[in-house]
């Protein structure tokens, strides 16, 4: 840790090295800046330091700031369920499956195809835990089926081709799948069926809404599964096993084909589980949904430190509050206009910044000697 | 004769087995093979390609595209169903009735796929989900006459489309090759039909024109006829002449081999300028487009191709150069609007889009490749977000974009905008000559040499004494500024800029269009913008199948994925880079020649690269 900090002696610093650390320092102490200005505004609008920081500032509510981080942790929860995927897959083959994203959003895509099916039948209203399960398992299932088929048809083959070979075939896999779901589904915005009225109320002293209190359950819950099944079972050993190294793994009578088909499997049911949960919590889904989350989910397997899976779920929580709080606890009290908008490029800016400050992420990876940056 | 006795270098041919026994089919390969393929023709059908494409004949009256992207697929599966293995030690057999059995099996397993689409068609009603789920759909798979046809045609034919493609490879290779050309060429030349039809028209010859292709497009019955002949003729006695020609200049040395090149090039150069002269103002504009993207596709191809640094990101500079032409020639920007002439303002857009390259570069320079990939992404829709923002409206004019642009003027002589798509042309056209001499000198200079070190092992390049990450960020800034002169043309050709028209997805675009040309091969980057945005278009931009434009994408990841798996290389490679990915097999076959005589671990290496 020390030694991360400490100079390289003997490494000749250049103009990049140079730029570099003055970028770092910038975005300290733009953070810091933006942040002094918030507590300013906050205790007081009138004072000198907020006034310079933005003349128009206005504060921020104490309730509006709990809805905005409530907001941003369910919305990380379902970013750390699609970043476990990325996690595993990075961990167990060393390359970015960019296709991720669209699994979570086929998973999204069933749910509404089950979930309106269902509402047709009248279940949906009169029972909705049931028909819940019901679309949930129809998510699982359908999102588990496309990361297998995947893994089988592109990435199989190139194993052991050079590395930025499987990462531009999974660009084209997330191309073709996005598309396919716009030709064989419609380009149109589908929407879910009505949530009935206690997913959408308030609940307990926090106020929460039903649907966030549903998704964190639920991503609690599939992490305490994913622990138990990477840590206490013969699957989770094996999984473990190769991702140290596959080839010993294979030496030691470990199926690896089936481990890495396991591993895809895994993180495509974690990806429908998100998928369900984003479509009741924002009752829409598109073709482009499986885009966005899918590149935060990556930032925030890279912020947890990826191939590390606790990390990915710290990572989404981070990336989820970050942009949620983000841009009005930094960006608005500098005086940004508009700052609702610069969300997604808060998440982005995020993703470079951490990797700009620690490039391992908080946990730190799970990498080879050799994959190390 | 067989195509591998005519690679050179590949082993010679061994003798051949007598054919194999027509029923001692490997029936689990021909049931997985024949599933496959069903289940392509029933996503096909489903996707609304057959529908939509129906609109589009390639025969007048007797065939459409539609029909031909769902009966084809028989005789491919039929085809290569038959392929052997050729590996040392293992004897190949002389084609004969198992192929065709084979064949005819596969192709009718594949088809009825589609017969049981339409009995499911018949039956059920799921267009809810499904939008494809149509009577439409279900009319042109039976044909108009009734479900028990449709069941039974496919099922027909399926088996003789898998004959015919079993049947391939009991012929010759020379009329397997005659065959086949003939085929392509006469959907190809319906395809181009525009394109044909305009440059047809252009020299004064409309009777042909008509003559050749239908009314409603589509090319007549005596048209195919002339062209499948043509073609035929062709494929049968110039194919041996063609190569003979290919070798003979690829034999020529010293200054015989540059007369043969600069004949080529000006050949090359006078078609490309007389061409737009003849077509008109549709072909033109296609044409100009297509130039835009061989630019920014040359651009990448430096990055990408080149230093090897995935830039996912790269209509950041695409939208830079645009935005800051915009900004600086037209009157109507909000801010800042110094009304410059388009060649001056070229100047800063230089400077401008150098510096952005310079500010993305040095922060991801230093990361993994795969890291890299994603940040340059982060940061292409960052600077999108930024141009679509509030906060930055006051300059950019934000959602609403910057408008009325004003075109390029050249020299007081002549104003290039949307309006004179030619003019466009030949604008881009300099620009791309330009990009053409730019990569062509840089990939044989010492920069040139230290990218492609950096890209097949940074490491070693790094011991070898090459600054790598100087090196790297040059490759950036000289792909970045490449790219935003085909942003500053763009700008001011649709007259113009939106934060819309710079999604990521033209990003991707020019990748596929570098992909499928062939990495690092400039002739192959042409190429494959020529192909992919000039018959499929671009992002935004229709090509000559504009009834393809819901597919284009679909296809553009499909195609990504496949390159990927069967040739990695490209269309036309260079000679380096497939060098390079296909090492492995390289080594096996020098050892198996006996040039290598211990496994030096090398392919072990490679084996293990990838995991972790």
């Amino acid at each position: 840790m020390i030694g991360k900090w400490a100079p390289r002696t003997g490494a000749p610093r250049t103009g990049v090295d140079k730029f570099l650390t003055l970028l770092r320092v910038l975005a300290v102490g733009l953070v810091l800046v933006g942040f002094a200005a918030f507590i300013a505004q906050e205790i007081n609008t009138d004072n000198a330091f907020a006034q310079w920081a933005n003349p128009d500032a206005t504060g921020l509510s104490g309730a509006g700031f709990r809805g905005l981080v409530i907001a941003g942790i369910s919305q990380g929860a379902m970013y750390g369920l699609i970043a476990l995927g990325y996690s595993m897959v990075y961990g167990v083959l060393g390359f970015i499956n960019f296709a991720h994203g669209e699994v979570f959003m086929m998973g999204a895509m069933t749910g509404w195809v089950t979930s309106t099916k269902l509402a047709e039948a009248g279940l949906w209203e009169s029972n909705f835990i049931g028909s819940f399960v019901i679309v949930l398992f129809g998510s699982i299932l359908v999102s588990t089926f496309l990361a297998v088929v995947m893994e089988r048809v592109a990435y199989r083959p190139l194993r052991g081709a050079p590395r930025l070979i499987p990462l531009i075939t999974s660009i084209g896999v997330s191309f073709f799948i996005q598309n396919m779901s716009i030709v064989l589904f419609g380009p149109a915005t589908k929407s879910y069926p009505a949530r009935p009225d206690w997913v959408k109320n308030k609940h307990t002293a926090l106020q929460i809404e039903g649907d966030k209190i549903m998704v964190i359950a639920a991503a609690a819950t599939s992490m305490i599964l994913l622990w138990y099944l990477v840590e206490r079972t013969k699957v989770g050993k094996a999984m473990r096993a190769v991702a140290e190294d596959a080839e010993i793994a294979a030496l030691m009578g470990i199926n690896v084909n089936r481990t890495i088909v396991t591993v895809f499997a895994v993180g495509g049911a974690f990806a429908g589980i998100a998928g369900i949960m984003w479509g009741i919590d924002f009752g829409s889904v598109i073709g482009h949904t499986g885009f966005l989350p899918g590149i935060k989910a990556f930032s925030s397997a890279v912020v947890g430190g990826i191939g590390h899976l606790g990390g990915a779920m710290v990572g989404g929580l981070f990336i989820g509050i970050a942009e949620a709080v983000g841009p009005l606890l930094i960006l608005e009290p500098l005086g940004v206009s508009g700052v609702s908008q610069l969300r997604d490029a808060v998440a982005f800016a995020m993703l470079i910044g951490v990797l700009l400050l620690r490039p391992s992420g908080i946990f730190g990876e799970r990498l080879r000697a050799e994959d190390r940056a | 004769m067989t195509a591998t006795e005519m690679r050179p270098g590949a082993a010679p041919e061994p003798e051949l087995a007598p054919p194999r026994r027509a029923l001692d089919q490997n029936w689990r390969r021909l049931a997985r093979m024949g599933a496959v393929a069903a289940f392509v023709e029933v996503f096909i059908a489903l996707s609304g390609m057959p529908v939509r494409l129906d609109e589009r004949p390639v025969i007048v009256s007797i065939l459409s595209l539609g029909y031909v992207f769902i009966g084809a697929i028989p005789i491919v599966v039929g085809n290569r169903i038959g392929r052997q293995v050729r590996r040392e030690g293992v004897p190949v057999h002389k084609a004969g009735g198992y192929e065709l059995l084979a064949g005819t099996l596969a192709g009718a397993v594949a088809a009825a796929g589609l017969s049981v689409l339409v009995a499911l068609l018949t039956h059920f009603d799921i267009r809810e989900p499904l939008v494809n789920w149509s009577p439409q759909l279900l009319d042109l798979l039976s044909f108009n006459r009734g479900p028990v046809f449709g069941v039974l045609i496919w099922l027909g034919i399926g088996a003789v489309g898998g004959f015919i493609g079993g049947g391939l490879r009991l012929l010759p290779a020379r009329w397997r090759r005659t065959l086949v050309t003939m085929a392509a060429t006469v959907v190809l030349i319906s395809i181009l039909e525009q394109l044909v039809a305009d440059l047809v028209s252009g020299v004064r010859l409309e009777p042909v024109a008509d003559w050749f292709y239908g009314r409603r497009g589509g090319l007549t019955h005596s048209g195919a006829g002339v062209t499948a002949a043509i073609a035929g003729v062709a494929a049968f006695f110039g194919r041996g002449r063609l190569k003979a020609a290919r070798a003979h200049v690829q034999s020529l040395e010293g200054p015989a081999r540059t007369r043969a090149t600069s004949l080529m090039i000006l050949l090359t150069a006078a078609i490309l300028i007389v061409v737009p002269l003849l077509v008109g103002s549709l072909t033109n504009e296609l044409l100009a487009n297509v130039g835009l993207f061989v630019l920014l596709a040359l651009g990448l191809n430096i990055v990408v191709g080149l230093a090897g640094i995935l830039d996912l990101g790269y209509v950041a500079f695409f939208a830079v150069g645009s935005y800051t032409a915009a900004v600086l020639t037209a009157a109507t920007s909000p801010r800042i609007n110094p009304e410059f002439p388009w060649f001056v303002a070229l100047i800063f857009v230089v400077v401008v889009t150098g510096l952005v390259g310079l500010f993305i570069g040095a922060p991801v320079i230093r990361m993994r490749g795969d890291y890299l990939a994603i940040v340059t992404l982060g940061f292409g829709e960052i600077i999108r977000l930024l141009f679509l923002s509030d906060w930055l409206s006051g300059w950019f004019g934000g959602a609403q974009g910057i408008t009325a642009i004003g075109g390029v003027e050249i020299f007081g002589l002549t104003t290039v905008d949307g309006t004179n798509p030619r003019g466009v042309f030949y604008l881009v056209l300099v620009f791309c000559a330009i990009a053409i001499y730019v990569s062509w000198r840089l990939e044989r200079s010492r920069l040139g040499r230290a990218w492609m070190a950096v890209r097949e092992d940074e490491t070693v390049a790094e011991a070898m004494g090459i600054n790598t990450v100087n090196v790297k960020l040059l490759a950036f800034v000289v792909g970045a500024v490449l790219g935003s002169f085909s942003g500053a043309i763009f700008a001011n050709k649709v007259g113009s800029v939106f934060p819309s028209s710079f999604l990521i997805l033209v990003s991707m675009v020019i990748l596929v269009v570098v992909i499928f040309g062939g990495m690092g091969s400039i002739v192959g980057v042409i190429a494959g913008a020529a192909l992919l945005i000039g018959v499929l278009g671009g992002p935004k931009q229709p090509g000559l199948l504009a009834e393809f434009s819901e597919f284009k994408l679909l296809i553009y990841g499909a195609l990504l994925v496949w390159m990927m798996l069967a040739r990695p290389e490209g269309l036309i490679p260079s000679a380096r880079r497939t060098r390079e990915l296909h090492q492995e097999e390289f080594l096996q076959d020098a050892w198996l020649r006996g040039e290598v005589d211990t496994d030096d671990g090398n392919g072990d290496a490679q084996g293990t690269e990838g995991r972790s």
